[in-house]
């Protein structure tokens, strides 16, 4: 039997021609990586190709690695198989991986999002034979609203917490959500103040993108000056002595997740608010179709629901398991800098 | 429906009481009469029958989104609420729905006895003209449970607040069976009359666990104990010639034991008797088990009447003579109680008095709590013998002192993803003990779920694990290979020829992780056996 061009075996999916990994979950020679979040770019790798705008942020997240940038689209080969990055809208510098070889042409995805988020460069359709999908958000239940309502929403709910006399404090993912939320925030309603992990991350992606004046929280800062404002931290913040400190204050969480109502409640969030840097149910079969893709593979996320339903439209789909999480499940997957980072704030 | 779905949004975000208080007590200050009404009888679960059944609206749900009935379903068990998924299946739509929550409830009435096609035709209509979160509110008037962190208590509260009326009054005056649709506001809050108050139940009076030890409640002498006897709480009224049986969920279960149908020819019109609704087999207190075969029967067979009849061993009087003694103190009411109890015991009624204990010391009450067991209750009860019977759960007076539960160290074996708030987690698990096999090997046969115990960070651990370590999948439920190892605690223990053990265990749940265990280590179902009482 012809070997598939890509594999999935217990390191992660593997190109056998060209004896490299995408997303590799433990430590390989060679690396190709689609985006900076801890379940898709791991430490200890002896090389890593990734997309320009990812460089930064993986550096800041993995250290002194041997990693190299390359353009959106940019083809580059190794062993005759062909490499290209495209934009995949997940987060700053997310790209869908597309691989051919011999004329066959296969796309994976990595985390993406169908919708312009205003930051993240737009998802871009590729054609492909065969396409591996993320399906975090892959049931019927996720229909996402227009990002401009859920920011309008985050805004008057700060507004509001301002009039009353409380901080805001709004959760939101170390990096991509929390950089999404601030760059949609509206400065002219009050200050914008940031986790140190938050900060840091914030300035890496400052470098690439506009985003509003941020103030990182200090144990200098004073409470006074908190009343009123917003507050950005990551999800691992909630119910530390850090957001004690902040007291009175409301609790706000951005995630996919929010979209169900036991998820707010069992986190004890005052106000959650649906906003996922994943595709809803429309998103992921949309974007199926355009690639024109026979063979579909499901990764993370609802894979055997999801593939069992594309099975009845007609695809050839089937599951494959990977170690990838989802970045905006209960666990949110950080290094040990990164757990130190969150939990140092400003103590 | 627009306010209603708003005061039910609200509380369902809010975590904080005085929220909720004040959403709610704004919400019956500017409600109209009718809304209040049903708004009222919707948080004290008194909703109209159910008009169409579940299978239907899953049916018809689907067909609305345009999926397949499976994905409908497979999407419901990890959503965890019929109505939820519903609301979150259906597509968004740009019409708008003025309807007030009166006339929903009016025609969620009459479409009972409408065909199926009308009873589609009015869910598809109303699907669409609802917005997201009244679609939701919605669909929880048809499918029942409205389970959103509102207690009766903190309803009445606000209610109060926007009406004046005194919180216990009002507690009194919302007990008991009353129509929505025919009772007016004033009849129901505002108003006081005799005739109506003929069924009605007095709030139960609920104790707080013990703290600490006995010792901490002071003089011994003040105080008086008995034992908590492990049923049904309920009340027993007899008033102008009737009889009626509440329940501590204030259902009126009067039917349900015909058997107590005698208490009318023996207690005087004007009497409420405390007491506990238990199961007697063959000369002594059955097991929970047993009183589950009388719950939720509406009507009960001769051989089940025989086989398992309850009886009532009454705690405390709270009105006799027509007198609402509840300020009474204690031992008065108690006197009072023993009194009537001598005066019909002759006619060997189901009617028991659940002992009164005079303490020497707070020794004495230890030797007591030791006979728990063995008598068939779950602790001890104390209560300060001037005390009067106050309404809801308060401190102070009132005590219950609990055995620790029964324990056994058992496997994890399956998991299943939780339902509402922890529906993308594996929450909720099955645990199984050692069987010795013929052949001189064993194997673990699954005897008792839980799905409570556990920190939160806990529960991601262990849902981690369960992601990594699948052995097969059966719809919503995986096998796990067996590793971890939990102590299962639990209230009561029988032999159940309906559990593949052999053993039903009551309330189990977690009580910790035993990370130094292996599974070599865990007990087996003849540890289990031995712990039955005899």
């Amino acid at each position: 039997m012809k070997q598939p061009l890509l594999a999935f075996n217990d390191k992660g999916i593997y190109c056998a021609a060209a004896d490299v990994y995408l997303d590799p979950w433990r430590a390989v020679p060679k690396a190709i990586i689609t985006h900076g979040h801890a379940d898709h770019s791991r430490w200890g790798h002896g090389s890593y190709i990734t997309q320009h705008m990812n460089v930064p942020i993986i550096r800041h997240r993995l250290g002194d690695i041997n990693v190299t940038g390359k353009d959106w689209g940019e083809t580059f080969t190794i062993n005759g198989v062909k490499f290209s990055f495209h934009p995949a809208g997940h987060i700053v510098g997310s790209a869908q991986v597309r691989v051919e070889h011999k004329g066959e042409v296969w796309v994976f995805t990595g985390d993406y999002k169908t919708e312009d988020d205003g930051l993240s460069t737009p998802y871009e359709v590729v054609k492909c034979h065969t396409f591996i999908t993320e399906n975090t958000f892959g049931l019927p239940a996720f229909k996402w609203t227009p990002q401009a309502e859920v920011m309008a929403d985050v805004n008057s709910w700060w507004a509001q917490n301002r009039a009353d006399g409380q901080t805001s404090i709004l959760f939101g993912y170390t990096l991509g959500k929390a950089q999404r939320l601030l760059k949609h925030l509206d400065p002219d309603i009050g200050r914008i103040y940031t986790h140190g992990a938050v900060e840091n991350m914030t300035q890496v992606i400052r470098q690439m993108v506009d985003l509003p004046e941020t103030i990182r929280i200090t144990p200098e800062t004073r409470k006074e000056d908190l009343l009123g404002s917003i507050v950005l931290a990551p999800p691992s913040a909630h119910g530390s002595t850090w957001i004690r400190r902040m007291t009175p204050y409301v609790t706000g969480s951005a995630s996919g997740w929010m979209a169900f109502r036991g998820h707010r409640r069992r986190r004890a969030i005052d106000k959650g608010f649906v906003l996922s840097d994943h595709c809803d149910w429309p998103g992921l079969l949309e974007s199926i179709r355009a690639t024109g893709a026979e063979k579909i593979i499901c990764t993370h996320g609802y894979s055997d629901i999801f593939s069992t339903y594309l099975r009845e439209l007609g695809y050839d789909a089937r599951t494959e398991h990977t170690q990838y999480e989802g970045d905006e499940g209960d666990t949110e997957v950080r290094t040990a800098a990164e757990a130190e980072d969150e939990e140092g704030g400003t103590q | 429906m627009k306010n209603f779905a708003e005061l039910i949004k609200t509380l369902d975000s809010s975590n904080k009481t005085n929220v909720k208080v004040e959403a709610l007590t704004q919400y019956f200050k500017n409600a109209s009469d009718t809304d209040r009404v049903w708004t009222i009888a919707i948080l004290s679960h008194r909703r109209p029958p159910r008009p169409v059944n579940t299978t239907l609206l899953r049916q018809w749900a689907a067909e609305l989104a345009q999926i397949p009935l499976w994905l409908f379903e497979d999407s419901y068990h990890i959503v965890g609420d019929l109505a939820e998924t519903i609301a979150l299946v259906i597509p968004a739509s740009k019409e708008q729905s003025d309807k007030s929550l009166t006339e929903f409830v009016e025609e969620m009435i009459t479409l009972k006895r409408k065909t199926d096609d009308e009873k589609k035709e009015y869910l598809h209509r109303n699907w669409l003209s609802l917005n997201y979160y009244e679609r939701f509110v919605f669909t929880k008037l048809i499918t029942g449970s409205f389970r959103i962190g509102v207690s009766q208590k903190l309803m009445t509260r606000a209610l109060s607040k926007a009406t004046g009326v005194d919180e216990d009054v009002l507690a009194y005056k919302l007990m008991g069976e009353w129509d929505p649709s025919r009772i007016s506001f004033h009849n129901l809050v505002l108003e006081e009359s005799a005739q109506d108050n003929l069924s009605r139940p007095y709030p139960f009076y609920l104790a707080y666990a013990i703290e600490g030890e006995p010792e901490d409640l002071g003089d011994v002498a003040e105080w008086s104990a008995e034992h908590k006897w492990d049923g049904i709480r309920s009340q027993t009224i007899v008033r102008n010639g009737q009889l009626y049986i509440w329940s501590r969920g204030e259902e009126l279960v009067t039917d349900k034991y015909p058997e107590l149908a005698v208490f009318i020819d023996v207690i005087p019109d004007g009497t409420v008797i405390d007491g506990e609704i238990l199961p007697w087999v063959d000369g002594n207190i059955g097991s929970f088990n047993d009183l589950q075969t009388r719950i939720g029967r509406k009507t009960v067979s001769a051989a089940l009447l025989k086989k398992t009849p309850v009886v009532i061993r009454a705690y405390d009087l709270l009105e006799w003579q027509g007198e609402d003694i509840r300020n009474h103190p204690y031992i008065k009411r108690r006197k009072l109680l023993e009194q009537l109890y001598e005066d019909i015991k002759a006619y060997q009624t189901p009617l028991q008095i659940s002992e009164r204990i005079d303490l020497d010391s707070w020794d004495h009450a230890l030797h007591e709590k030791a006979k728990a067991r063995e008598l068939r209750s779950e602790g001890l009860m104390f209560k300060r013998k001037d005390s009067p019977y106050l309404v809801g759960r308060k401190k102070g007076d009132w005590w219950k002192w609990k055995l620790d539960p029964f324990s056994i160290d058992a496997v994890l074996t399956y998991a299943m993803r939780g339902s509402g708030r922890r529906s993308n987690l594996f929450t909720d698990y099955t645990f199984a003990l050692w069987e010795d096999k013929e052949d001189g090997t064993r194997e673990l046969v699954t005897f008792a779920k839980a799905y409570s115990g556990l920190t939160d960070a806990e529960f991601r651990m262990v849902d981690d694990y369960i992601k990594k370590n699948t052995l097969e999948r059966f719809g919503p439920v995986r096998s796990v290979t067996p590793k971890l190892v939990f102590e299962i605690g639990f209230e009561g223990i029988a032999f159940s020829g309906r559990h593949k053990s052999g053993v039903a265990t009551r309330f189990p749940r977690i009580l910790r992780w035993r990370h130094d265990k292996t599974i070599e280590e865990a007990n087996s179902i003849d540890d289990l056996k031995a712990m039955i009482p005899k």
